[in-house]
């Protein structure tokens, strides 16, 4: 196989290193070669966070270029629309589409952009939209959004549903273990219509 | 039973550092926390059997780490680019002494300045003070290049310099785990000293040392070739080396692991058998110069790589388009290099800024409503430069916000005769004023200022992801231990008005510094309130808007804090005014600042009667 370029964005406190760290723990569990760079000093301070991940027989650069990601996860409305360059064409969305409005927007310097879904289509981008928030109510907590996604996004990549709940099983702690693979297996039965 | 296969790991380029110090019988470490250096010893210091510590400052980690290397174990001094500034005095001597158990200077650039106030290319360093350095270019080699640097630290008896950069430091790879080689520690050798006469005995030594080194380096597998075609030769180390693999994966490599001393027999054997050379290299032109110096016609600043920002794969890309097409190649003008992404031109930008619950946060609200100005300092209290603050007339290095704040006074004395000199104020965080700020602080008192300092103590070095430090009452290994007292100190260096007020109190910080500043006295303020992402810290009951009494005057969305957003985030930029605020419960940690600013009374406490806790 070539080399998988997948990226995922979002903001500071949405689990987005975790939820790449599990998906290099898979593709390395195959055999293949992968890396993974991020950007995630600033993350808690409101700033945005990314997370390239790429795997295959040999990878050089850890970076994903514009155009060239054949998958983004995106966990927030606004992230999706600044990191759209960056996939292929052809490449899929996964897209949360709940909001998280950056102070420079509630000071009134910044508006914040309307109708997310179909900016997207007018590029050319065909977002798998998954609202996140009903199924981590139900799971009791907020946090989980990452895995659901991580669930929605496995069901586009080759590797076993065993592969993913033995890494997700061995990357969290006890604690939290089985509600991760929980939200993971809500993610990968999403009714993506 | 079968051996087993060794284990692989995906490990960051700072994992991989402090794995290869373990398996390679490193004993001793210490630094000072900054980005993208911090995991080093963070992680360091969780193998079993060593020695880890947060020193106050990079200068004494690193003379720490020189200590123990001379009484004979391996050691290692982490840092990130700036902080080689400050421990610089000790680097440019330790070649002159040498070294005894093997020695390590791990120092991480930050290309991009993606969290740093410059991009200072730290190779010349190595050049500068003759210190032997090697660039790994992912996590297995900054794994394995720790092992070979220490190697030749103790054969060449010289501290040798590992240099990573942020997308080496944060990327993860797959690294072979290694065994732990078992620590030797060699026997105390000789008083190492140096200074008038000895030291010109020294210097000669130590070229005479890096001469061998050179000759080395020729045959050393670290340096190595990989023939493609022969049309494109590309000279390269480090991180830029998977950069340039991607982009012209045809050419011919020589990929450098130690970039000084250079190999130059083997730069001119690979330079005679391509047709056209390049160079590599992010950030100063540092190869590229001393192979032209060679004789050897060479390209690469302006052509394939910038001098601004990180290396760009765009422009490399764009280089070896119009290289390979035999278009013109001469040396194009500096681009401005985008570093951080951020989308098309009409999208929020998602700055960072200070976090919910943040100390700071009242401290710069007050001193913008009082229209004072204050000199800044590094840390997390540098958003107090930025919109909606603007309140920080400079912001330079550690510990400089009160040596400018007492500049600004001096100035001011000079220039009006000592007439109506408007106050000076310094902000300064705690780990910062441990590291660099008491020297300053003593000159205030000395040469006779009237400067008001205010710590902001917030437990913690913040913006590099909460480490300890000597107030915070424990060590990097969670030992407890004694906590600087702030106003003793203070006492001691002479200033005799210190007072302590509480970070969520917005009457007590103004009345301070109201005070403070109108005596013509130093003075210091020590504002205190532990960081609210310390994890221990309780959080208070989150507040809430009470929507009959908020009249939507929008003063509390000034504070800038991300819990605080208006009830319809408006899809048009016109700001409309009368529309309310809301309060998201998850991000609210109760620390009340809003409640104090809002006119109207309008935000209350969710549960209590007078708020979560005051």
């Amino acid at each position: 196989m070539g080399t998988y370029n997948l990226l995922m964005a979002g903001v500071g406190g949405q689990g987005i290193l975790r939820a790449t760290d599990v998906l290099a723990h898979v593709a390395m569990a195959q055999g293949l070669d992968v890396k993974k760079t991020e950007i995630h000093g600033t993350a808690q301070r409101g700033g945005m966070v990314y997370s390239h991940v790429r795997f295959g027989q040999k990878v050089f650069s850890p970076i994903i270029t514009p155009g060239n990601a054949d998958s983004l996860i995106a966990c927030e409305a606004l992230e999706a629309l600044r990191w759209a360059a960056y996939l292929r064409p052809g490449g899929k969305m996964i897209l949360d589409p709940a909001r998280v409005v950056p102070p420079m927007v509630t000071l009134g310097w910044f508006a914040y952009p309307g109708d997310v879904v179909g900016r997207l289509r007018e590029r050319g981008i065909d977002a798998v939209v998954v609202d996140t928030r009903p199924i981590t109510r139900e799971l009791g907590d907020r946090r989980l959004a990452n895995m659901v996604l991580l669930g929605v996004q496995s069901r586009f990549l080759g590797f076993s549903l065993e592969a993913w709940r033995r890494e997700i099983r061995s990357y969290f702690p006890e604690a939290v273990r089985e509600q991760n693979v929980m939200a993971f297996m809500m993610g990968r039965r999403y009714n993506i219509g | 039973m079968g051996r087993r296969s060794p284990k692989r790991m995906l490990l960051s380029g700072n994992e991989a550092i402090a794995r290869g110090a373990f398996e390679h019988g490193v004993q001793v470490a210490a630094g000072y926390p900054g980005t993208p250096s911090t995991e080093i010893l963070e992680e360091f210091s969780r193998y079993p059997g060593v020695y880890a510590e947060w020193a106050p400052n990079e200068k004494v980690a690193y003379d720490l780490a020189m200590g123990a290397s001379f009484c004979g174990l391996r050691a290692m001094a982490t840092m990130k680019h700036l902080g080689a500034n400050v421990a610089s005095d000790s680097i440019a001597i330790h070649p002159y002494l040498g070294v005894n158990g093997g020695f390590l200077l791990v120092n991480a650039d930050d290309p991009g300045g993606f969290s740093s106030s410059s991009e200072q290319d730290n190779r010349y360093y190595a050049r500068f003070f003759c210190l032997p350095l090697l660039e790994p270019s992912d996590s297995q080699e900054a794994k394995d290049f720790v092992g070979i640097g220490l190697e030749i630290s103790e054969r060449f008896d010289l501290p040798v310099m590992i240099r990573t950069t942020t997308r080496l430091a944060h990327s993860k790879g797959v690294v072979t785990l290694g065994r732990r080689r078992r620590p030797r520690s060699k026997p105390f050798k000789e008083f190492r000293a140096v200074g008038p006469p000895g030291q010109l005995a020294r210097h000669r030594e130590m070229l005479r040392r890096m001469k061998e080194l050179e000759i080395h380096c020729e045959e050393a597998p670290f340096n190595r070739i990989e023939w493609g075609n022969d049309d494109v030769g590309i000279i390269t180390s480090g991180f830029p080396y998977q950069v340039a693999k991607e982009v012209i994966p045809s050419a011919s490599f020589l990929k450098l692991g130690m970039v000084n001393p250079l190999p130059t027999g083997l730069i001119r054997r690979f330079a005679s058998r391509v047709k056209r050379l390049l160079v590599v290299e992010e950030l100063e032109p540092l190869l590229e110069g001393q192979i032209l110096a060679m004789g050897i016609q060479v390209m690469g600043k302006g052509v394939v790589t910038n001098r601004v920002g990180e290396l760009s794969r765009e422009f490399m890309e764009k280089g070896f388009g119009k290289l390979l097409s035999g278009g013109p190649v001469e040396s194009t003008a500096e681009e401005a290099v985008r570093s951080h992404w951020e989308g098309e031109e009409d999208l929020p930008p998602r700055a960072p800024t200070m976090c919910p619950g943040c100390p700071h946060r009242g401290v710069f609200y007050v001193l913008k409503k009082l229209d004072l100005i204050a000199t800044g300092d590094v840390g997390c209290n540098s958003f107090g430069a930025v919109p909606p603050w603007s309140v920080l007339a400079s912001l330079v290095s550690m510990g400089a916000s009160i040596g400018n704040a007492l500049g600004l006074e001096k100035a001011q004395r000079v220039a009006t005769r000592g007439d109506g000199i408007k106050p000076t104020v310094a902000v300064i965080g705690d780990s910062t004023f441990i590291h660099a700020g008491i020297p300053a602080l003593i000159d205030v008192v000395y040469n006779k200022g009237s400067v008001t300092v205010m710590i902001l103590d917030n437990m913690t070095t913040g913006m590099t992801g909460l480490q300890d430090h000597p107030g915070t009452g424990r060590t990097l290994r969670g030992e407890a231990t004694r906590r600087i007292d702030y106003e003793g100190l203070c006492r001691a260096v002479g200033v005799e008005r210190i007072r302590t007020v509480d970070a969520y109190r917005l009457s007590e910080i103004e009345e301070a510094l109201i005070q403070e500043t109108t005596t013509e006295e130093p003075s210091v303020i020590v504002v205190r309130r532990p960081c609210a992402l310390l994890p221990g810290v309780e959080r208070h009951h989150p507040f809430s808007v009470d929507g009959e009494r908020c009249t939507g005057c929008q003063i509390c969305t000034r504070l800038m804090c991300p819990a605080i957003s208006l009830e319809d985030p408006l899809p048009t930029r016109r700001r409309s005014k009368g529309v309310k605020v809301r309060i998201d419960p998850e991000f609210c940690t109760g620390c009340s600042i809003c409640s104090q600013v809002c006119p109207k009374g309008a935000i209350v406490a969710t549960k209590g009667v007078n708020g979560g806790h005051l």
